[in-house]
């Protein structure tokens, strides 16, 4: 069934599948988990039960989520040794070490403290808890850091040379982790798992305020959510915009890829708004578009020349299609999120946050605006990479393992097949965990543990018996 | 050269370790799914799941550290074997999938609970099943030409790789059940001493039937075993396995509770150093030595530093949090 197909096709589509089911999970957990640290500290310093009862709340949320993230995330480790097997042999010098980093500064440090994190605050005291609520959150940004800079040096590779075996090998290391687009993309996804995080927060607020504004839990998770809407949605904005405009200097050709720039403009090019690209015609039909917009966006100049697709040969082109779309509805997105922060604002100022049903209805059906931001903006910048895997230096078709299609499809299909049934369960245990309002006296680790003396060893109960 | 020769084999072990490490703390963590259908009872699998909630997500880890650290050490081993094993990798990826979810997932449903605890023990069986076979596999040989495998997707089946494939979980559910014993009391407890024993002289009979088989995969095998001088360094192995099963059976008869685990560990380590003793220096046996994979120099040194800094720090606060869950589980004491 999958004769129709070649290898690298449907090693494409698992990638692309696999990845966007996993990107889901840690963009909520990094967001999450710094949400966690920030009610512990909260509690901690005034003492006041409401941010314990939240904090349990959403302790509850983050293990499941966080769970599904690291199963998804091991099948992320191990493809591109199954599916991508000449990229690692090729790249393995360069960004393995840079996700092996990841693996013992994050990963362990993350899974190491989860336990006493979830389990452990009656055994081992509040300041020890929140000692390891703190290192969950670190942990969750130490492994953005190492993964996100592995990622942008196969966007912006720097730093390298290549050895006699065709290897990419490491000139310098500073050069490789701190390549040109490493601290943009960064900054950018670690505000968009803030704001998902938010988002979901202000959503799960908003949903219980729409039936009892009175309750104490949700007021206060909506005004700390509604807060990071107003402060980080206009900061990502321009962190955006920095990072197109970096993208500009360094993949030109994705940014045509973006903005639909088949064609060169010597005097000034059109921002276009909308349209449909087609890829073979290379033009993008019914574009509705602004003269000279595009020009003065990211050349800051309306009259300034901007070369199109035509300059680039077509075996190099991006999916125009794909790019063109996800950006726009990130773009979208991100303004919509703009909007939210604006007017919880406007509403906060004239006293009505928690009354305005209109205000919670929006937040409400904003909750998944974050994750549909962060799968557009990541179709964008992986498919606006392509035909590579190294930018311009490795192609994505001579990345691939030697595997005869049908070993490819079959594992693609078995993944589909396991994803939904697993990930649907799991979404549906999130969703009804947030259904529930938090109670006064939320359960969270437990209250009810057997406090054990340390010197009782199970040997000497065993022959006690 | 001589530099870049020491700093191979440097990591070679540091790849074997984390493979160690992953094998005995996973081990008895897919182990307890392994056991799971002979504990039905709801009450016994609240408290087998509780004795690794707080743990089982740092033991996966080492998973990948053995993954990402032989992708960045040796990226050839890595481009070869992987593609090799690519059915029994990708089976393994869904077992995990499907016992990693189980342990939020049945806390969170009444009315198909049963279905996570199905998953819980057929994820953890496939999982502990295909690292089995995989480890057969690559003990077998693998078809390279030039920097790539060049075989089929079904070239790791044979009755070998079936044979390590039963051993290992064999081996898990050995451990599993020591694990019970070390953290459990009253019934279950009593039961997990049972299995014990069937599970031990199980194990042993697999130890010494992968020990038969391996030498007549490759004639370089049992030169490694059997040739004068190498038999002098090679022999106290098998011995010291013998001495530990009999240590193992006092254990077991005198009912101590901590020491079957810790014996089970010396049984998994002494094997393990077997293995060693077949494969070094070979990555991918009889065709890519650890020479021919390893990573340029400076990517190795780079790493190395990382992990002389790293690596005893992550043990040591990864020993806290056992301390931290130490003695045994009670019921009711998850945060469930």
């Amino acid at each position: 069934m999958f004769d129709s197909f070649d290898a690298v096709t449907l090693a494409r589509a698992q990638f692309a599948f696999t990845m966007s089911f996993h990107i889901v999970f840690p963009a909520f957990s990094i967001g999450l988990a710094s949400y966690l640290a920030v009610l512990e500290a909260r509690w901690l310093i005034t003492g006041r039960e409401v941010f314990l009862n939240l904090f349990n709340y959403w302790l509850k949320i983050f293990a499941v989520g966080f769970g599904m993230g690291v199963v998804s995330g091991i099948v992320m480790s191990y493809q591109f040794g199954t599916n991508w097997s000449v990229f690692a042999d090729k790249t393995g010098p360069v960004i393995g070490p840079l996700m092996a980093y990841e693996v013992l500064t994050a990963f362990f440090l993350e899974a190491g403290f989860l336990g006493v994190m979830l389990f452990g605050l009656n055994r081992v005291g509040p300041r020890l808890h929140f000692f390891a609520t703190l290192m969950v959150a670190v942990g969750t940004l130490i492994s953005a850091f190492w993964i996100l800079s592995a990622n942008s040096w196969m966007q912006t590779p720097t730093g390298y040379a290549v050895n006699a075996e065709g290897q990419f090998v490491a000139a310098s290391w500073l050069k490789v982790i701190f390549n040109p687009s490493f601290p943009y993309r960064l900054v950018h996804m670690v505000l968009a798992a803030y704001l998902t995080t938010a988002l979901v927060v202000g959503a799960v607020g908003a949903f219980h305020l729409l039936r009892d504004p009175h309750l104490a839990g949700p007021r206060v998770m909506f005004s700390m959510a509604m807060w990071m809407a107003t402060l980080v949605a206009p900061i990502q904005i321009l962190a955006g915009d920095q990072h197109g405009l970096n993208t500009l200097e360094y993949q030109p050709v994705k940014i045509m890829g973006m903005e639909g720039h088949y064609q060169s403009h010597p005097d000034g090019a059109p921002l276009i708004l909308f349209g449909l690209p087609d890829q073979k015609a290379g033009e993008v039909k019914y574009a509705l578009e602004i003269p000279r917009m595009g020009s003065l966006i990211l050349k800051h100049s309306p009259d300034a020349p901007m070369a199109g697709l035509d300059t680039v040969p077509r075996e190099n082109w991006p999916p125009v299609p794909i790019t063109f779309w996800s950006f726009r509805i990130m773009v979208g997105m991100g303004f919509l999120m703009f909007g939210l922060g604006l007017f919880s604002l406007w509403c906060r100022w004239r006293g009505t946050m928690f009354e305005s049903r209109l205000l919670h209805v929006f937040a409400l059906l904003m909750g998944p605006a974050g994750f549909i931001a962060v799968l557009a903006g990541w179709i964008t910048t992986e498919t606006g990479r392509q035909p590579f895997t190294v930018y311009g230096l490795l192609r994505t078709a001579e990345s691939a393992s030697p595997l005869a299609a049908p070993a490819v499809g079959a594992s693609l299909l078995a993944f589909i097949i396991v994803y939904f049934a697993v990930f649907i369960a799991g979404v549906i245990y999130l969703l009804r965990l947030m259904a529930q309002p938090p109670h006064p006296g939320e359960a969270g680790p437990p209250s009810d543990v057997p406090a054990r003396a340390a010197g009782i060893t199970p040997a000497v109960e065993g022959i006690a018996r | 050269m001589s530099a870049a020769v020491d700093l191979a084999t440097v990591w070679a072990f540091i790849i074997a370790f984390a493979v160690f490490v992953y094998v005995v703390m996973d081990g008895f963590d897919l182990g307890l799914g392994i056991l799971f259908p002979l504990f039905p009872a709801k009450a016994d699998r609240d408290i087998i799941m509780n004795s690794v909630a707080p743990v089982w997500d740092g033991n996966e880890t080492w998973l990948v550290l053995g993954g990402g650290g032989m992708m960045a050490a040796f990226p050839l081993a890595y481009s070869v074997l992987m593609p090799a094993l690519y059915t029994p990798m990708i089976a393994m990826l869904i077992g995990l999938i499907f016992r990693g979810v189980a342990f939020e997932f049945r806390w969170r449903t009444q009315s198909v609970r049963n279905r996570w605890d199905l998953a819980f023990a057929g994820g953890s069986w496939i999982a502990a099943l295909a690292q089995g076979v995989a480890l057969g596999a690559i003990l077998q040989g693998i078809h390279v030409e030039g920097r790539h495998y060049a075989g089929g997707w079904w070239d790791w089946l044979t009755p070998f790789s079936v044979l390590t494939g039963v051993s290992l979980v064999i081996g898990y559910a050995l451990l599993a059940a020591t694990w019970l014993v070390l953290k459990t009391e009253g019934s279950l407890r009593e039961r997990a001493y049972h299995l014990c024993w069937y599970l031990l002289f199980a194990m042993l009979a697999a130890i010494g039937t992968v020990s038969i088989a391996t030498p007549f995969l490759h004639i370089q095998y049992a030169q490694r075993w059997f040739t004068w001088p190498n038999v002098v360094l090679t022999a106290p192995v098998p011995i010291a396995v013998a001495a530990v099963a009999v240590l193992l059976l006092r254990a077991l008869a005198n009912k101590q509770d901590s020491q079957p685990f810790y014996l089970t560990l010396g049984l998994f380590a002494l094997s393990y150093a077997g293995l060693g003793i077949s494969m070094y220096p070979y990555i991918v046996p009889q065709s890519i030595t650890i020479w021919q994979a390893a990573s340029p120099e400076n990517s190795q040194l780079f790493m190395l530093v990382g992990v002389a800094v790293l690596i005893p720090l992550i043990l040591g606060y990864t020993a806290w949090a056992y301390w931290v869950f130490r003695g045994k589980v009670r019921a009711g004491s998850g945060y469930h």
